[in-house]
């Protein structure tokens, strides 16, 4: 109904796009190599997908507004501050959770339970730490991430809560997104997206940081 | 045949009997629906932020804010004949998603919004009929002009009317 085109906060450069890209391809495969420790099994990444996508798009990421899923959302502070997501469907982390719990002698009572979400927020600990430690030495900026907080349920409801920093800037997002899961895909336990929002004022520091750091020569 | 117009965040429309009209996954979100009895035309919109001041940009899409949201709902209600004086409002949402103990601006952005919301609606003199706010779920609105009702599904609850 409101006719106006999307607000787009800036176009980037094919080259800054390849920057981001490849943010998201050291930090998640950090996280994938944390997570490959942690569960003993083979995990792969996909290629990093980076994109300008609007709000209901980035719903879609994770099958529509209204879909159930499992988010542990965290908040990076420092100087590229943003916003990062794992996300789960509801199946895979009680797969996850059931098997983590039952490796530790305890048995698994149902997602909702506390001993399941507090695991749930410890993998995301974990996933989301080795992704911006990946960030932090590739570019020398300090970023202090929140523990992470989970939520169980609508994609809508979990994701536009990441969108609020920058929504004030911007009518769309520009999403960092890679996808990990395990390479024995018959016994497949873990596949989940890692997401990373930065905010609009995030950017310009993060490509000067690379530049510094000879990652970029014309950005 | 049932037509369900689709409203996505940060965006408006306007239905009439025997049109209904839905929003989905609002978490910190409100959906505000302003309706004329009567003439059985309402008005959906899916507010993200309380404020247009918090805009760091012109030219935002005005359905995204509390204020602007609501003023551009009453003019598109007034091009489709819902008559202003006789405009009635019921809203849900406002949920805090995520708990935190730090006290930055944009965390308890539910129940800012909420305010936001009841204040516009205060100070355009239009009566809140029904509310369904606050908590820390998700909901699916869905409105029908045609009995003025409004559904609320959650995703562990069971749907309900107000």
């Amino acid at each position: 109904m409101t006719n106006n085109p999307p607000f787009v906060l800036q176009q980037f450069s094919d080259k800054q796009m390849d920057l981001l890209k490849e943010v998201g391809n050291i930090g998640s495969g950090h996280a994938a190599t944390a997570l490959s420790t942690l569960l003993n099994r083979k995990i792969e990444m996909k290629v990093p997908n980076v994109e300008f996508v609007t709000f209901e798009e980035m719903f879609d990421l994770a099958g529509g507004a209204e879909n159930k899923i499992v988010g542990l959302f965290l908040r990076v502070d420092g100087e590229a501050a943003g916003n990062m997501f794992c996300l789960l469907s509801v199946d895979q982390a009680q797969i996850i959770a059931k098997e983590m719990l039952q490796q530790q002698g305890f048995p698994f009572e149902g997602l909702h339970h506390e001993m399941s979400k507090s695991l749930l927020q410890e993998l995301g600990n974990i996933l989301s730490g080795s992704y911006l430690a990946a960030i932090a030495d590739l570019t020398n900026l300090s970023l202090y991430p929140t523990v992470p907080s989970i939520s169980i349920d609508m994609a809508g409801a979990i994701i536009s809560h990441g969108l609020l920093e920058l929504s004030t800037a911007s009518d769309v997002a520009i999403v960092v997104n890679t996808s990990l899961h395990e390479v024995d895909e018959t016994s497949s336990i873990f596949n989940g997206d890692i997401i990373l929002l930065l905010d609009s004022s995030s950017f310009s520091q993060l490509f000067q940081a690379l530049d510094v750091r000879g990652k970029c020569e014309t950005c | 045949m049932l037509e369900i117009v689709k409203v996505g965040i940060a965006d408006l429309n306007i239905v009439k009997a025997p049109q209904l009209i839905r929003t989905s996954g609002l978490g910190s979100c409100v959906g505000v629906v302003l309706y004329d009895e009567e003439k059985k035309v309402a008005g959906l919109v899916h507010v993200m932020l309380p404020d247009s001041a918090l805009a760091k940009a012109n030219m935002l899409n005005p359905a995204k804010f509390a204020d602007t949201g609501i003023q551009e709902l009453l003019v598109q209600l007034a091009k489709n004949g819902a008559r202003r004086s006789k405009l009635k409002a019921k809203i849900a949402g406002g949920a805090q998603m995520f708990q935190f103990e730090s006290g930055r601006d944009l965390i308890r952005i539910g129940s800012r919004n909420i305010e936001a919301v009841k204040q516009e609606l205060r100070s355009l003199e239009i009566n809140l009929i029904a509310e369904d706010i606050g908590g820390n779920n998700g909901r699916t609105i869905e409105f029908n002009p045609d009995d003025s009702s409004l559904m609320i599904r959650t995703v562990n609850k069971s749907i309900k009317y107000i």
